[in-house]
């Protein structure tokens, strides 16, 4: 399982990487290899308002659905246009090509916004699921 | 993201591993506790091993499921006694699937009974139901000549599933599989180990089940994968299992069946053999269900969205609540979700009116939002041939 270390991460298995007053939003490999082949992704479109910890999507799967959380307060300001058609993105790259959706921030004062884990807090957490 | 649905039933005690369980590890499966087993879920991409199974072949440990052997004189009686289906009228070397009741009708298992020779029977049930089948054989066979055994630490099982599984299989055994019938089985060797060969599967493709010794079944794994491989087999799991059985149309104990259900309500009251003589346990009951309306029908649904029908959700007609699915999940073959739901006869018969094909009045509520659905006839994937 990888957990790249310059990213930050939700208890529900999201990842976030922020870039200026940008947040790039996936889930992590830890999340896709539980759910198994992702065949559709409901994402929020361009626009939308989202709030950490407050369902935005979901992630159906061949076993499962589960509901997709945003890890930051914004507005949607881009979604991944390969996704619709190709969801096994989540699956093969799922911190590269697989990227859901970017957050316009709303507060840009340089601090992370709350709540999000380091990678190191994120490995430990999966590991208390095994 | 949270999973908003389980993703199975836990045991309290650690799960008993079968034979293969070490070689799963060594293949990276996910494993999952399933009915008290741990057992490979998938190898890598479940939709892959589906697809393997529908064009090549897919090799599964089923050594979870339950097998009991029923010997003696009065064994064919002791069965006719205890199932609905009629296992004394089998032939040597032939097999039926059927179903145990319980005295209301309500389904404890449905079950494949192998005739091995004429005093000498073969039960396979569900890992789930193991207990609860073996307690009831043994209490009907009671009155009988005959002895029921617990054998499923007794039995590694291996399965070939798919279209090129005789190809696969014809070279590593003595048996010309050209003259096995389907639900038919025979001893044999196979790759140098004495195994029972039948030709029966769960997939909706050709296939064969190897019951063998549990020190044989690494041998056979290898032995199997390695003569698969130029073919296409590859190892697959309980996730590709299930919806290889739902394109299939075939029904799954805790899903399409249960004790408060009959084999009539799940459409399968061609198991139950109301007049064979002697009787049985349920008969009673299940031929009063026979003359009565039925309360519900099981049928088969495709939706437009790729929002999925997951087990448990309600089926709704015009608007409001009409039945619930018991198994749904995306199609690898079809490309579509696909499920199976029990709903109201009247509501089978009038979405099945090509009158009202193509409007929106069957749908599924899938997690609060009526997703448009369609009745198609069951099953939803037939092998050509």
């Amino acid at each position: 399982m990888t957990v790249p270390s310059e990213l930050y991460y939700t208890p529900e298995h999201e990842w976030v990487a922020i870039s200026g007053d940008t947040a790039s939003v996936g889930i992590t490999d830890h999340a896709q290899r539980a759910l198994g082949d992702v065949v559709f992704v409901s994402i929020p479109v361009a626009g939308t308002r989202v709030t950490a910890g407050e369902p935005c999507g979901e992630v159906e799967s061949t076993k499962s659905v589960s509901d997709l959380y945003s890890p930051v307060d914004g507005e949607v300001s881009q979604v991944n246009p390969e996704i619709d058609d190709d969801p096994g993105l989540v699956n093969s790259d799922p911190y590269g090509s697989g990227w859901l959706f970017k957050v316009r921030l709303d507060e840009t004062d340089g601090e992370l916004p709350p709540g999000l884990l380091t990678a190191t807090e994120y490995t430990a957490l999966t590991r208390e699921d095994e | 993201m949270t999973d908003s649905v389980p993703a199975g039933g836990g045991q309290p005690a650690a799960p008993r591993r079968t034979p293969l369980t070490a070689i799963h590890e060594e293949l990276g499966a996910s494993l999952t506790d399933f009915a008290g087993w741990l057992m490979p879920l998938r190898y890598g991409s479940e939709t892959a091993e589906h697809n393997a199974v529908r064009t090549a072949a897919g090799l599964f440990d089923l050594s979870h499921m339950g097998e009991f052997s029923v010997t003696g004189p009065g064994a064919a009686a002791a069965l006719d006694f205890a199932v609905t289906g009629e296992p004394s009228a089998l032939t040597p070397g032939r097999a039926r699937y059927t179903m145990i009741c319980a005295e209301d009708g309500g389904i404890i298992d449905d079950l494949i009974v192998y005739r091995l020779a004429g005093t000498e029977f073969l039960v396979v049930a569900n890992a789930a139901n193991t207990a609860s089948v073996g307690a009831a054989l043994t209490q009907r066979a009671a009155g009988y000549d005959a002895a029921v055994t617990d054998r499923t630490a007794g039995y590694a099982l291996i399965a070939v599933q798919g279209p090129r599984s005789a190809a696969i299989l014809g070279p590593l055994t003595s048996i010309d599989l050209a003259g096995v019938k389907y639900y038919a089985s025979y001893p044999a060797e196979v790759a140098d180990c004495s195994v029972l060969l039948a030709r029966t599967g769960y997939t909706g493709e050709d296939g064969f089940e190897i019951f063998a010794a549990p020190p044989d079944a690494g041998h056979l794994w290898a032995e199997l994968s390695r003569a698969g491989a130029a073919d296409g087999l590859v190892p697959a799991g309980l996730a590709a299992r299930d919806t290889l059985r739902l394109e299939a149309g075939m029904p799954l104990y805790g899903n399409e069946l249960s004790a408060d259900l009959t084999p009539f309500d799940a459409g399968l009251g061609r198991v139950v053999k109301l007049d064979k003589p002697g009787g049985f346990v349920g008969r009673d009951a299940l031929a009063r269900r026979a003359q009565e309306p039925a309360a519900r029908q099981l049928i088969g649904l495709t939706v437009q969205s790729r929002r999925v029908p997951r087990h448990g959700y309600g089926v709704l007609w015009d608007g409001q609540p009409a039945g619930v699915v018991t198994s749904g999940a995306p199609s690898p073959t079809l490309g579509v979700p696909i499920a199976m739901a029990y709903v109201r006869p009247d509501v089978a018969a009038s979405a099945s009116d090509p009158a009202r094909a193509g409007t929106a009045d069957l749908a599924v509520d899938v997690r609060g939002r009526a997703e448009p659905a369609t009745l198609v006839e069951l099953p939803f994937y037939r092998r050509r041939s």
